[in-house]
C-alpha cells in the first residue's frame, strides 16, 4: 500500500531516485541541493540502493562522470544548483548531443554575484538552450512523481536525452511536505530497468562525441533538436501513464482559477502555488482572473499553452530571472514570440519578481493584478519589489 | 582591552560584518588573528594587502578584514590572485582557501600556481571536510574517516598538501595548526617576506561537521589531538621510519628564494623597454644626423626604477 509521510522535499527526491533504482550517482555538494545526494549516499552505504556513489571533486567532474556512466548504459543521476550548474555548462550540450539520458535535479538558486544561496531561475535560464528536456515542479509530491517519470522519459528510445527537473531551492527543496510514496512494485512496473540503445561495448565498438566538421555539424544539430521536439508527446504519454497507474495527473501546462477569465497569471515553479492562493482569493472577491502554470519548459508546449490561454486578453507573465539588456524576461520573451503574428494575441504584462530569494506574497500578487488592470505597467517589463533607497 | 585585541580590532570590519558565523571551537578565527598579527608585524599598511578567498567557511574570512578583499567563487581564488599579482606586483597578495577550494574544485590551480611560482601567499585552512554545506567528504578527509557522504568511512585516500606543494614547485612550504598560534605567526611572517609562491597548510579543527562524526568528544579533544600528534619537522626527519606512523610533522618544510614569476616577467618587460628605447634613439639619431643632436643616454638604472617606468607607461 502506498503510504503518506511528511518529510523534506529534498529527501523525497532522494527516495524517488532510490525507488527508480538509479545505478550511478555522481555529485558535488552545493547548497541547496546537497541534502538530495547526501541522502542518496546514505542509501548506497546502507545497501538500500545498489548503486555506485561517486563523490567527485567538482560539478564539472560530476557531469563528466555522469556522462561516462550513462554512456555505458547505466541509469544515472546527479543534482546541482546555481554555480554548480554553471560549472557543468561545458558538458551540458554535449550530454544532449551524445543522447545520454541522465536525470538531474536542479534546486534552482540565483547565480552569483552578489553571492546568493537563495532561489530564483537565473541558473536554469543561463542553460536554456543546451538541448535538455526541462521541467518545473511546484510541490513535494510533484517533485517525487516527476523525478520517477523523468527516468522513463529520458530513457525512452524515442527521446534518449538528458532531463533536468527544476525545483525551487529552499522555497521547495527545504520544505517539509506530505508526500505519498507508491509501492516499490508499482514503481518497478511503471519504470522497468534501462535498456540502452547505443552504449560503449567492446563487442560492438562505437565512438561518441567526435568532431562535427562543417559538412555534418548542422545536420547533427538539427537531428538533436528534432529529438527534443519529438520528446513532447513522450513526456505527455509518460505523465498520462503515471496518472493511469498512480492517480495523479500532471499536464504540460496547467490552469486554475476562474474559467474563461480575461486576465491570466502565467507562472513557472513553486511561486505558482502562492499565485494560486492569490487567484482563489481574488476569484472569491469576484475578480476576473485565472492562472496558467507552465510545467514543461523545453520543449516548449506551444499548442497546449495556446489552448490554455484561449480567450484571455491579458497575460501577467511572472519571470524569476532577468535577461539583462533584453526586451523582456525569458518566459515573457518566449511567449511574445509564440504570439507573434497572431490576430487575437493577448497583451503581455511582464513582471520580474522574487530574484535572489526575495519573497512575493499573496497580497503582492493582488497588487500586481490591480496595477496591471489599471495599466500601471508601462514598460516592456517591470522589476517588482525593488526598494528605491536600497 | 589588551593590546593584542586592540590590534586585531584595528584590522576588522567589526562595525559591519560581525557577529561572525564561525562555530564554537573552529580554528579559522585563530588563523585570522595570526594573519593580522603577521601583517602588522611585517609593517604593511592595510591598503597594500589584498586578501582573496573562495567559497566555504574560510571564504568568509576575507569579508571580516579591512584590507582590499575579494570573495570569489568556489576554487578560483588562486586564479584571481594570479591576475592581481601580475597586474600590480606591488600588492601583497594573500589567498585564504579551504581544502575544498584548494584541492578539490580548484586543485588544478594550486599545482599550476606553485609551478609558475607566482608571488602569492596561499593559506589552506584544512578542516578535512566540507563544513559549510553540511559535512560531506573532501579530498583531505582521511581514509576510513566518516562524513555525511561516507557514512561507512572514506574509501579514497586523502591528499598530503605539503607533499603536493613540494612536488609542484612552491618556493616556501609550511604546515601549522590551530593549536600552534605562535608557529602560525612565525610561518606567515616568513611567507610574507619570501618571494614567489608560498604555501601554508593550516589544520583547523571542525568539530561541528568533522569531529563529532569521528569520535572527538568536543572541540577541545581535537586541539589536544593536534597537540599530541604533531612534531617539529626537523625532529620528525630524525625519527626512524617505523616511529613516524600517526605523527604529523609541522614547521617549515622548504624555503628558497627563487625569483617570482612577476619578477621574471618584469625583467622581460625591462629588456623589451630597453630595446624599444634604443631603437627609438637610433631612429632619432639617424633623423638628426646632419645636425648631430645630443642623444639622451638609455637609463640602465636599478630594477625598481624600471618598474616605475613600466607603471608610468601603463598610466
Amino acid at each position: 500500500m502506498a503510504k503518506r509521510v511528511g518529510l523534506e522535499v529534498s529527501l523525497a527526491v532522494a527516495d524517488a531516485v532510490k525507488m527508480s533504482k538509479a545505478e550511478v550517482v555522481s555529485a558535488y555538494p552545493i547548497t541547496p541541493q546537497t541534502h538530495i545526494v547526501e541522502e542518496l549516499s546514505h542509501f548506497v552505504a546502507n545497501g538500500e540502493l545498489d548503486a555506485a556513489f561517486i563523490p567527485v571533486e567538482s560539478e564539472h567532474s560530476a557531469m563528466s562522470a555522469a556522462m561516462g556512466s550513462a554512456a555505458t548504459g547505466a541509469r544515472t543521476y546527479t543534482a546541482t544548483s546555481s554555480q554548480g550548474l554553471a560549472l557543468m555548462n561545458e558538458m551540458l550540450p554535449i550530454a544532449s548531443a551524445m543522447r545520454l539520458p541522465i536525470v538531474m535535479t536542479i534546486a534552482n538558486r540565483s547565480l552569483s554575484g552578489p553571492i546568493s544561496i537563495w532561489n530564483d531561475h537565473s541558473d536554469i535560464m543561463s542553460i536554456r538552450d543546451v538541448g535538455w528536456v526541462q521541467i518545473f515542479v511546484e510541490n513535494g509530491q510533484e517533485a517525487f512523481d516527476i523525478s520517477v517519470c523523468a527516468f522513463k522519459i529520458a530513457e525512452d528510445h524515442r527521446v534518449l536525452l538528458p532531463m533536468g527537473v527544476n525545483m525551487d531551492g529552499f522555497m521547495l527543496s527545504h520544505m517539509i511536505e506530505p508526500v505519498e510514496f507508491p509501492d516499490q512494485s508499482d514503481i518497478d512496473d511503471f519504470l522497468p530497468g534501462f535498456t540502452a540503445k547505443m552504449i560503449l561495448d567492446p563487442a560492438e565498438p562505437v565512438t561518441m562525441g567526435p568532431v562535427g566538421v562543417p559538412e555534418v555539424y548542422m545536420e547533427a544539430k538539427v537531428q538533436c533538436e528534432q529529438a527534443l521536439i519529438n520528446s513532447k508527446p513522450v513526456v505527455k504519454e509518460v505523465l498520462d501513464g503515471f496518472a493511469a497507474k498512480f492517480g495523479r495527473q500532471y499536464n504540460l501546462v496547467e490552469t486554475n482559477g476562474k474559467e474563461g477569465a480575461k486576465t491570466l497569471f502565467v507562472t513557472m515553479g513553486s511561486l505558482g502555488e502562492t499565485v494560486m492562493t492569490s487567484v482563489d482569493e481574488m476569484n472569491a472577491d469576484g475578480k476576473d482572473v485565472g492562472q496558467v502554470r507552465i510545467r514543461l519548459w523545453r520543449p516548449f508546449p506551444q499548442e497546449e499553452f495556446l489552448a490554455a490561454v484561449k480567450g484571455a486578453d491579458k497575460l501577467i507573465v511572472l519571470d524569476r530571472a532577468l535577461s539583462p539588456g533584453g526586451v523582456r524576461g525569458p518566459v515573457a520573451s518566449e511567449l511574445a514570440s509564440l504570439f507573434h503574428g497572431q490576430a487575437d494575441a493577448p497583451e503581455i504584462v511582464n513582471v520580474v519578481a522574487g530574484l535572489g530569494g526575495r519573497d512575493v506574497s499573496v497580497d503582492e500578487f493582488k497588487e500586481i493584478y490591480e496595477t496591471a488592470q489599471s495599466g500601471g505597467f508601462k514598460d516592456a517589463y517591470t522589476v517588482w519589489g525593488v526598494m528605491s533607497n536600497a | 582591552m589588551s593590546e593584542v585585541t586592540q590590534l586585531i580590532h584595528h584590522y576588522l570590519r567589526h562595525n559591519k560584518k560581525f557577529p561572525h558565523m564561525l562555530c564554537a571551537g573552529c580554528g579559522h578565527g585563530i588563523l585570522l588573528g595570526s594573519l593580522i598579527r603577521s601583517v602588522h608585524n611585517a609593517g604593511l599598511s592595510k591598503d597594500e594587502v589584498v586578501v582573496i578567498s573562495g567559497i566555504g567557511c574560510s571564504g568568509r574570512l576575507a569579508v571580516y578584514v579591512d584590507f582590499n578583499t575579494i570573495h570569489t567563487t568556489h576554487g578560483r581564488a588562486l586564479t584571481f590572485a594570479t591576475g592581481i599579482k601580475m597586474a600590480n606586483p606591488e600588492l601583497v597578495v594573500i589567498v585564504l582557501m579551504g581544502d575544498g577550494d584548494a584541492l578539490s574544485i580548484g586543485g588544478n590551480h594550486l599545482i599550476h600556481a606553485a609551478r609558475r611560482n607566482i608571488g602569492v601567499n596561499a593559506i589552506i585552512l584544512n578542516n578535512e571536510i566540507y563544513g559549510m554545506t553540511g559535512g560531506q567528504c573532501s579530498s583531505t578527509t582521511p581514509q576510513d574517516c566518516f562524513s555525511m557522504t561516507t557514512p561507512f568511512g572514506q574509501l579514497e585516500k586523502s591528499f598530503d598538501i605539503v607533499d603536493m606543494a613540494l612536488a609542484s614547485g612552491a618556493n616556501f612550504v609550511a604546515r601549522t595548526t590551530a593549536f600552534h598560534a605562535q608557529l602560525t605567526d612565525e610561518v606567515i611572517g616568513q611567507a610574507l617576506a619570501n618571494p614567489g609562491f608560498n604555501l601554508i597548510e593550516f589544520f583547523s579543527p571542525c568539530h561541528t561537521q568533522y569531529g563529532r562524526k569521528n569520535k572527538y568528544k568536543n572541540a577541545i579533544a581535537m586541539y589536544q589531538d593536534l597537540k599530541s600528534k604533531t612534531m617539529d619537522v626537523d625532529k620528525y626527519k630524525a625519527l626512524e621510519e617505523s616511529k613516524r606512523e600517526g605523527v604529523m610533522p609541522i614547521g617549515v618544510f622548504l624555503k628558497r628564494d627563487d625569483p617570482a614569476l612577476e619578477t621574471r616577467y618584469a625583467g622581460v618587460r625591462a629588456k623589451l623597454q630597453e630595446a624599444k628605447q634604443k631603437k627609438a634613439e637610433a631612429a632619432k639619431a639617424a633623423q638628426a644626423k646632419p645636425a648631430k643632436a645630443k642623444e639622451p643616454k638609455p637609463d640602465k638604472g636599478a630594477k625598481g626604477k624600471e618598474t616605475k617606468q613600466d607603471k608610468g607607461d601603463k598610466a
